[in-house]
């Protein structure tokens, strides 16, 4: 249970990254979900990536919305702040936190009710406003919580565990993402922890929205037969259409990577994503391109996995309203009030 | 004309200018009013105007008022009537032994004559179309000549329109001279055909010369400014929408670096006003001073984030400037409708406080002190004034600041804290205030915790046991009871009469307090007090205490204030009188006047 903290101790021989932390520094409160629920495996990703990063854990804001995904924040970095705000709005509060302070790393996590029913405009709105942040939508196509009724992203045909077949389309969040202009768009599986863990990091450093939608499994109401966000079906229909590896700005040199084949990716703090394509005809950096190519094999029941769209030279929320660099809540009092000097020429036009 | 002239009324009387909206009138009609201000003769404008741009009804009331009250007091002396649409209610309107000036242009009709009135016409738009080019332009100036024809008839100094016309047209000076030349074109018409200057007239005084015109709502953007706030998100609304912008502007003269274009604000223009609230609380999270203006619709969208900011303890302000509700029921219009829809706002056990402005000065001062509140008690806190405060331009001392003045953070642990502290518990009662202390994020480890709306024990924690929420709550009702302390004090005006009283709330004050000198002149003397915050303090109870009777004096229908103090304070409710006005426009005096009389001839019957 997540009130139940986890016991300190860490195995000397634990590796450590370029702070000095273990993984184990990055760990949050115990799960309170259900045994081989998707969603565990992808706070495990997010600890591993974060680790990998070499975050600061308390440089890093949680930020959730409501349902099982959004209790996750409480399993991973117990020394970052989080705030489990209320259904749908997690966007809202994030952009408001990103206004005040700029400087900590954001990372949202949200479920497909929270982001594609109750909180589609905000969803929207905060890919409008390119706000600089980590999205991972865990996505099961069924609301946990209150047992089991579909939701926004369930496959047409796709059958509830009582039997009730969902004939209404989905909406689907990478071709939302893409619509709206998002600027980092992806899509991962939690059962793929070798793909999921670099899209995070990518994702993290990212300047703008980075959106990952990662299909998870809801093992309690939607993995049955007849589900097709089952794991069983889920292996069997998602495919990578690139092989996504990120690079610290350090720049080891990948040398293993066939250079032909390679695409490299310079992200705004110097580090690199490196996209290797698996379809030969697909273009991450042409956003028709690629919304035409995933609803393609969308209509083929194939789910494009891998970073699918980013453009990295977009302008952030920040960028875009010319906010000063340092963050407005490390600005002191003497920079924000004019004084009494100046009230008497912003009076003159009241007299 | 009829021969007998009212007496004669030298800065005091009431003008109405009744228009049709889109028409450049709103100009016209400041400049009339800036003029009689700059005179030295104290002046207040009201304007009620449609939820339209183009083509619909709209007026505006200008009181000059020798004696300085700002409310409007059910009179009509001299009424300007140039929308044919509304001409016959217009003229009804004017009180007996007033002026009726119309466009005479096109003839009107007999039946629409009045014996008690003076009816001057002058045909404006004949004098436009001979002296000004183009449709816009001949529209515009026939408001600018009704302004000069009332310069004659109210024997107004043209170098003060002048000199206001040069000011505002400082960059288009072709303009400054197109208005003048329509002021002397009116001028000249009524020094003609009329005999100037009427009984009522303005003469020069000095009672205004250490005053502003200003609205509540750029009075509040400035309060948020001077209060250090760095974030603001809103979604527009009428009528708070120009708080915002009044924000903005502000913000990109005082807040922008001349050289890099830097800005030390964030101002979003959110989706809905459900995300405008959850950036406020987002911002106020991280430890930034953030706001957010909106109306009764918005409050209503809000609910469910103001509950748990409410729960979760994270400062925020919420300027909600009040109008008729909901939806397109008459946005343009004022009420005080959303006193308990603030104070209870949200699900669950909630109650927040509230700072009440009765005009712009307040507007100024509550908005510093509502950033104070937020942080210090570490919850929503609302700032409630209304269309009549937030978009009237009123007359206002000149705002002052103090430079000793700094802002409040409330029980903010540094670093330094964190880092000698043992432990960091987020909602513990340390010092038995209800405050507990928090912690910003980012700013060390110790501090962090996961802030929710669902249950958390004092060490800020998940739960779901019985005794650590009620332990929870408990504690917040501390809080609203330390609140009651930390709030703006009631004003208070004793009178040699004991027994009787009369509480009101916000822009009810100078109507009531006209209605209370009016009462004084027959010898009805009667104690007043001026709610200016919710939770109400020891001082309000103490003055219901002591009264047997209070008339409760309010701008809505269902008597909200009157139930907030039935239900908050030890008060029999018999005793509390309710008077009560909602039909849209800013309540007048002589409507407590008569309510008050009605009640007292009741009471002294019974």
């Amino acid at each position: 249970m997540s009130y139940m903290p986890k016991p300190r101790v860490a195995h000397p021989g634990l590796k450590k990254n370029a702070l000095g932390l273990t993984r184990r520094d990055y760990e949050g409160g115990m799960s309170t979900l259900c045994a081989g629920c998707g969603h565990d495996s992808i706070t495990a990703a997010i600890i591993q990536a974060c680790f990998e990063l070499a975050l600061e854990p308390h440089r890093v804001a949680k930020v959730s919305g409501i349902g099982c995904s959004s209790k996750t924040p409480a399993y991973f970095l117990s020394a970052a702040h989080g705030f489990n705000s209320v259904h749908g709005r997690m966007p809202a509060v994030a952009t408001g936190a990103n206004a005040a302070n700029r400087d900590l790393s954001y990372i949202g996590v949200s479920g497909d009710g929270d982001s594609l029913s109750i909180g589609l405009g905000q969803f929207c709105h905060a890919m409008r406003r390119n706000l600089d942040m980590l999205y991972l939508i865990e996505n099961n196509g069924v609301y946990g919580l209150t047992k089991g009724q579909f939701s926004a992203s369930a496959d047409v045909g796709s059958k509830a565990k009582k039997g009730e077949v969902n004939e209404q389309p989905p909406i689907d969040p990478v071709l939302t993402a893409l619509a709206m202009g998002g600027t980092f768009v992806a899509r991962s599986f939690s059962g793929d922890k070798e793909q999921l863990v670099p899209l995070i990091k990518a994702g993290l450093r990212h300047k703008g929205f980075a959106l990952i939608d990662v299909l998870s499994p809801c093992v309690t109401f939607n993995d049955h037969e007849d589900s097709t966000k089952s794991y069983a079906y889920t292996r069997q229909h998602y495919h990578p259409a690139l092989e996504t590896d990120f690079v610290r700005p350090a720049g080891e040199i990948m040398a293993d990577y066939d250079a032909g084949a390679a695409m490299s990716i310079e992200l705004h703090d110097g580090s690199r994503i490196v996209l290797r394509k698996a379809a030969p005809d697909y273009d991450p950096q042409n956003r028709g391109n690629a919304f035409a190519y995933i609803k393609d094999k969308l209509r083929d029941s194939e789910f494009l996995t891998g970073l699918l769209y980013v453009e990295e030279t977009s302008r952030d929320m920040h960028a875009l309203s010319h906010t000063a660099d340092r963050p407005l809540v490390d600005i002191g009092w003497q920079e924000l009030c004019p004084g009494s000097s100046a009230l008497p020429g912003i009076l003159k036009r009241y007299r | 004309m009829p021969a007998s002239q009212p007496a004669e009324r030298i800065n005091d009387f009431v003008i109405k200018l009744a228009n049709v909206n889109g028409t450049g009138s709103a100009s016209a009609n400041s400049l009339l009013m800036k003029s009689i201000f700059r005179m030295g003769v104290p002046v207040v404008g009201k304007n009620f105007f449609p939820s339209n741009i183009q083509g619909l009804p709209t007026w505006y009331e200008i009181r000059v008022s020798r004696d300085g009250h700002i409310a409007r007091c059910g009179r009509v002396d001299i009424m300007v009537a140039m929308n044919a649409e509304t001409y016959r209610q217009d003229l009804s309107d004017v009180s007996p032994g007033g002026v009726l000036i119309y466009d005479s242009t096109w003839p009107r009709s007999h039946e629409l004559v009045r014996e008690d009135v003076t009816i001057l016409g002058i045909p404006l738009a004949k004098i436009c179309n001979e002296h000004f080019d183009g449709i816009r332009a001949r529209i515009l100036m026939k408001n600018v000549t009704y302004v000069g024809a009332l310069a004659a008839l109210l024997q107004l100094d043209l170098e003060v329109i002048k000199a206001l016309l040069t000011e505002t047209f400082a960059n288009k000076p072709k303009l400054a001279d197109a208005n003048m030349e329509a002021i002397n074109l009116g001028y000249q018409y009524a020094r003609e055909h009329f005999e100037c200057p009427l009984s009522m007239r303005v003469e020069t005084m000095d009672r205004t010369g250490d005053h502003i015109m200003i609205d509540g709502n750029s009075a509040a953007a400035l309060g948020c400014l001077y209060a250090g706030v760095t974030v603001g998100a809103w979604y527009p609304i009428t009528p708070s929408t120009s708080l915002m912008d009044a924000f903005r502007s502000l913000c990109a003269r005082y807040r922008s670096d001349a050289e890099t274009g830097e800005n030390r604000y964030c101002v979003v223009q959110a989706e809905d006003e459900l995300a405008a609230i959850g950036m406020v609380l987002g911002a106020g999270w991280m430890g930034a001073r953030a706001f957010t203006p909106t109306s009764g619709p918005g409050i209503s969208l809000m609910s469910e984030f103001i509950g748990f900011g409410y729960f979760a303890e994270i400062p925020a302000v919420i300027f909600d400037v009040q109008r008729v509700g909901p939806s397109t029921g008459m946005p343009t219009r004022t009420q005080q409708c959303d006193i308990l829809s603030a104070a209870y706002c949200s699900h669950g056990d909630t109650r927040h406080p509230i700072l009440f402005p009765a005009d712009p000065t307040e507007c100024f001062e509550m908005a510093v002190a509502a950033f104070d509140l937020a942080e210090r008690l570490q919850t929503p806190i609302f700032v409630l004034s209304d269309l009549d405060i937030g978009m009237n331009d009123w007359m206002c001392p000149m705002l002052q600041w103090d430079d000793e003045y700094r802002w409040d953070r409330g029980k903010v642990l540094s670093k330094a804290d964190l880092e000698e502290a043992e432990h960091f518990w987020r909602y513990y009662d340390h010092d038995g205030d209800g405050i507990p202390y928090r912690s910003l994020p980012g700013v060390h480890p110790k501090g962090a915790y996961f802030t929710r709306g669902s249950g958390h024990n004092a060490e800020g924690r998940y739960t779901e046991d019985a005794d650590e929420y009620r332990e929870v709550v408990d504690r917040l009702n501390r809080k609203f009871d330390t609140a009651a302390g930390l709030v703006p004090a009631p004003v208070v005006v004793n009178s040699a009469r004991g027994d009787i009283a009369v509480l009101s709330v916000g822009s009810c004050d100078g109507a009531v307090r006209e209605a209370l000198l009016l009462l004084g002149e027959h010898g009805i003397t009667l104690n007043y007090m001026r709610i200016k915050a919710f939770p109400f303090s020891e001082q309000v109870q103490a003055f219901l205490d002591r009264h047997e009777r209070v008339f409760v004096v309010e701008q809505n229908r269902d008597g909200q204030l009157r139930k907030l103090l039935i239900n908050e304070t030890r008060t029999d409710p018999e005793k509390l009188v309710p008077v009560l006005h909602y039909d849209g426009l800013p309540i007048g005096s002589d409507c407590i006047l008569e309510a008050i009389r009605e009640g007292l001839e009741k009471g002294a019957a019974a």
